[in-house]
């Protein structure tokens, strides 16, 4: 049967236009379509935690915008032309041109139009993202690939010390920026020197530095892998790959201890860092232990619609902190069928001993179809997207908007991420349930 | 004048059926002189920026239908635009005192393999499913550039599907390549419900029914109101409009629109093939275009008497407020960034509001409509001052960011979202209407003028943003003439 999508939940791979964008005065090019960038920006940026387009995003982006005589005859003069301008009008440090369905199918030869620049000394990249190549999960790897393929120098020498951090999909995930930054803070706090490629500070300057670093951390069960390989390949920098999320007290500790054990840190420190932030956590924790107990129609079990990074981080959380229940989870991050086991066995200890059953599928209107079937004992918690809302409703469940599209939040520099991002976490999902029959 | 073909199930693009341009610089006399006689040739650029494509415009129309379905024949990117869709739609029904619902637009899903396969039988199971899971009353299918590079034959599906579902199976072609007038999308929709849904009409019904071709309807109460004066019903179309409302269009004693780019196809359509007439005036915005369209629909619906009361005694009544609003608006500019039609007609608003309007750069440009006229808001600007400086450009936001630094206007009113920030952040005042009745007769130029005013009297926030950012122009460019990449017609 044919893998339709209702109610969109991530977009094509062209979407990778947006990682070039999270990147600090770096500006993607298209060669695509005319609509190509405002569909895109619209539903993983715009109309997710209102991110809008920043510095050049949004109808900043230049773009060919294909014509019907470009799909006959090619367009890589015209592409040319507008990647020359680029360079006259546009005040940016970095340029990845990304291609479209229209000239993937037509051929044009982007790389050829393209070196030409690469040899003038421009920094400039390209990527063949014809959105019918997959996911803007793939779309983010194949960006990435290009940059570390066709940009990136080798450094002089590693500077001990230095991580490199990849982790969630920027604009896909509306709390990126928040999460490279918590994660950061948390690298710095037992002693390391985290370099973030994406978001505010970054810039080519992190880019540049990402062969000098003495390791990468990928933070995902997935998304990534292939980056990180790259750059053991290319560069030798070795990789410890951490497929889950850190959020609250229990998975926080865990990943800190497990960092030190990879690049052998002061353990002392690490467990007295550990301590304060529990500390921290567990006041506020005991503070709002009527609110978690006594609140009129408390949820017992939860389900997730979100991706993959999500659903892992959120159930152990809500598992192994919050005392809540699973119910079956939806992962709708359309990952790649041949890695749907391993990530699957990922959910199956989410902690004190539970585990939970999970249904990979980008169709969220079958997802939701499911749901309206399902017999549910309390009032449910549904962390998915803002199409949940009318389900929530129907069902006399909660509903948070946490995975795109969140277009009903406007998110700015927080994230779930760490001790504090399960405050945060445990406040959202806890005003959900109060507001809702106040 | 070529006559709209709803038997054909493709509607040409505006090129070539209006004429339409996206590339253009000069005066509003210049402009209307050339459409009216030789014709104004497309000036193309050597530098574009993303702008925006049909198939938007297409499927969230055909999707804001309540009971319809969409199935986007596409690689999944192109459903995207369904999570603003979906936005609007929900904002239109809390507008309305409706429940909230989510819109129905489905992709296919397109992959690679399929580019090289084709993908006929992807499309047939997804229509199966998608009817299965929702059965809505009618499916539209939205083309796409993949579907239409490697040549699907959606039209052989439908007629296939035709025997297993009894609903209207439609197709709409809105390839995003095809066109830089994102507004052939609305024609696109409006052919699909004319070519697949609308039925003759049954001569034992007499209808008092009017259509109103609009967005999400905001002034729904206030037009249900004056229409029952002139003893006629508005049905809103499209949004949560239901498939039967549309199937009885046909019926109506008139079709308005509130928007010119919007409303021509299926206006006139309408006007060609069942003789249901529609009101060609410049749109109701404002006060001289709120009463030439008022006075068009009574004339048309034989209720003169009624409109010329209605008029006289809400002329009256906003007197006075508006001659405060004027004068408080006294000696300001503005620069106007929108689509052709809310261009040329808010031009006219803010000049009947005392505002100076310094230049009017419009998204596209339709050189006549499909009644074959030049767009009649165009024509009376251009009688008003032809001198009038205007630009066309699909949102080449570049031309527009540059074209601001150097007319430094107390304001820049815009509709199409993305514009407005960037005169923000360059510490103009903006105003982005997201509301197509936000200066809609009487009640509307009050409101509009007091939002003008308010923007105008706290800066702060563009003021303080443009101290604290770059914007993402060399130097080099914001120092040359704004239009100066727009090469020469026939280049």
């Amino acid at each position: 049967m044919t893998q339709i999508i209702d109610q969109v939940r991530h977009v094509c791979t062209l979407g990778g236009l947006q990682s070039v964008l999270a990147i600090e005065r770096a500006i993607p090019v298209l060669h695509a379509g005319p609509g190509c960038g405002q569909k895109l920006w619209g539903a993983i940026g715009l109309q997710n935690g209102g991110q809008g387009s920043g510095y050049a995003g949004g109808h900043t982006v230049p773009c060919t915008n294909a014509t019907e005589r470009d799909v006959v005859f090619g367009a890589t003069d015209k592409l040319e032309e507008v990647i020359e301008n680029t360079f006259k009008v546009i005040d940016a440090d970095f340029f990845a041109v990304l291609t479209g369905c229209t000239s993937d199918i037509v051929g044009d030869d982007v790389g050829d139009v393209v070196r030409r620049f690469q040899k003038q000394g421009k920094p400039i990249v390209w990527a063949e993202t014809g959105g019918f190549k997959g996911s803007n999960f793939i779309g983010h790897e194949l960006v990435l690939a290009a940059i570390f393929g066709q940009y990136l120098q080798p450094a002089a020498g590693k500077i001990p010390g230095l991580v490199n951090i990849w982790a969630v999909v920027p604009f896909q995930d509306p709390f990126w920026t928040g999460v490279y930054a918590d994660l950061a803070e948390l690298l710095r706090a037992v002693g390391l020197t985290p370099n973030v490629i994406f978001g505010p500070g970054g810039g080519v300057t992190a880019l540049d530095r990402v062969p000098a670093a003495q390791f990468n951390l990928l933070i995902s069960p997935w998304v990534g892998l292939k980056g990180v390989q790259q750059l053991e390949e290319r560069f030798g920098t070795p990789f410890l790959h951490y497929p889950v999320l850190p959020i609250g007290p229990t998975e926080t500790g865990k990943f800190l201890r497990a960092v030190a054990e990879y690049a052998d840190l002061d353990r002392n420190r690490v467990e007295e860092f550990i301590k304060e932030r529990e500390d921290h956590y567990y006041h506020f924790i005991e503070r709002a232990a009527e609110v978690l107990l006594e609140t009129r129609f408390l949820p017992r079990h939860f389900t997730t619609i979100t991706d993959s990074t999500y659903g892992l981080a959120l159930a152990k959380f809500l598992v192994s902190d919050l005392g809540l229940i699973p119910d079956r989870l939806y992962v709708v991050d359309g990952i790649p069928d041949h890695l749907q086991e391993e990530v699957g066995e990922y959910f199956k200890d989410l902690g004190e001993g539970i585990g939970a059953e999970v249904l990979f599928t980008p169709d969220g209107g079958a997802v939701q179809k499911e749901l309206r079937a399902t017999k549910f004992r309390s009032r449910p918690l549904i962390l998915g997207s803002a199409w949940e809302r009318t389900l929530a409703k129907e069902l006399n469940g909660f509903a948070l908007s946490v995975s795109m599209p969140v277009s009903d939040r406007l998110v700015f520099d927080r994230s779930y991420v760490g001790y504090t991002g399960g405050l945060r976490l445990v406040e959202d999902i806890y005003s959900a349930i109060m507001s809702d029959f106040q | 004048m070529a006559i709209i073909d709803i038997k054909r199930n493709e509607v040409p693009i505006r090129e070539n059926r209006l004429g339409a341009v996206t590339g253009y610089v000069g005066t509003i006399g210049d402009l209307h002189e050339r459409a009216t006689n030789c014709g104004v040739g497309n000036r193309e650029r050597c530098f574009t920026q993303a702008s925006a494509c049909s198939s938007g415009c297409c499927q969230n129309q055909l999707g804001s239908i309540s009971d319809a379905l969409v199935v986007n024949h596409a690689p999944v990117g192109c459903a995207a635009d369904s999570v603003a869709g979906n936005v609007n739609f929900k904002s239109g029904a809390r507008l309305r005192g409706l429940d909230y619902t989510n819109v129905q637009i489905i992709s296919t899903n397109l992959e690679e393999r399929d580019t090289v396969f084709g993908a006929t039988d992807k499309l047939r199971d997804t229509i199966l499913q998608a009817y299965e899971r929702y059965k809505p009353k009618a499916i539209f299918v939205t083309a796409s550039c993949v579907s239409g590079i490697i040549g699907e034959d959606i039209q052989s599906v439908l007629n296939e599907l035709k025997e297993e579902l009894d609903i209207p199976l439609v197709p709409a072609f809105c390839e995003g390549f095809k066109t830089k007038v994102w507004a052939s999308g609305f024609d696109a929709a409006f052919h699909a419900v004319l070519h697949g849904i609308v039925a003759p009409p049954r001569s034992d019904v007499k209808s008092n029914k009017v259509n109103f071709v609009n967005f999400r309807g905001s002034a729904r109460k206030e037009i249900i109101n004056t229409f029952s004066k002139l003893g006629v019903e508005p049905v809103f179309l499209l949004q949560h409009s239901t498939v039967e409302e549309i199937r009885r269009i046909s019926e109506a004693r008139a079709t308005v629109s509130i928007c010119g780019t919007l409303g021509s196809y299926l206006g006139n359509g309408l006007e060609q093939h069942y003789g249901v007439p529609y009101v060609n005036t410049e749109q109701p915005h404002g006060i001289s275009g709120y009463k030439n369209w008022l006075r068009s629909l009574g004339t048309l619906l034989e209720a003169e008497d009624a409109v010329e009361a209605h008029i006289a005694a809400e002329e009256a009544r906003i007197a006075p407020e508006l001659e405060e609003i004027r004068a408080r608006l006294k000696g300001k500019t503005a620069v106007i960034g929108m689509g052709p039609s809310f261009g040329h007609n808010y031009t006219r608003v803010l000049r009947e509001l005392g505002v100076e309007v310094l230049w009017a750069a419009t998204w596209h440009f339709d050189q006549n409509y499909d009644h074959g006229e030049v767009p009649e808001s165009t024509k009376r600007l251009a009688e008003a001052d032809e001198s009038l400086q205007v630009s066309v450009g699909d949102q080449q936001n570049y031309e527009i960011v540059n074209l601001l630094g150097k007319l430094k206007p107390d304001i820049y009113v815009t509709r199409h979202g993305g514009s407005s920030v960037w005169a923000t952040k360059m510490g103009i005042a903006s105003y982005m209407i997201t509301d197509e009745y936000a200066a809609f007769g009487f009640n509307g130029i009050l409101n509009f003028g007091n939002v003008i005013i308010d923007k105008l009297t706290n800066r702060s926030l563009a003021r303080k943003l443009a101290e604290r950012i770059k914007l993402p122009y060399s130097d080099w460019w914001i120092a040359q003439d704004s239009f100066s990449l727009l090469n020469a017609e026939g280049f």
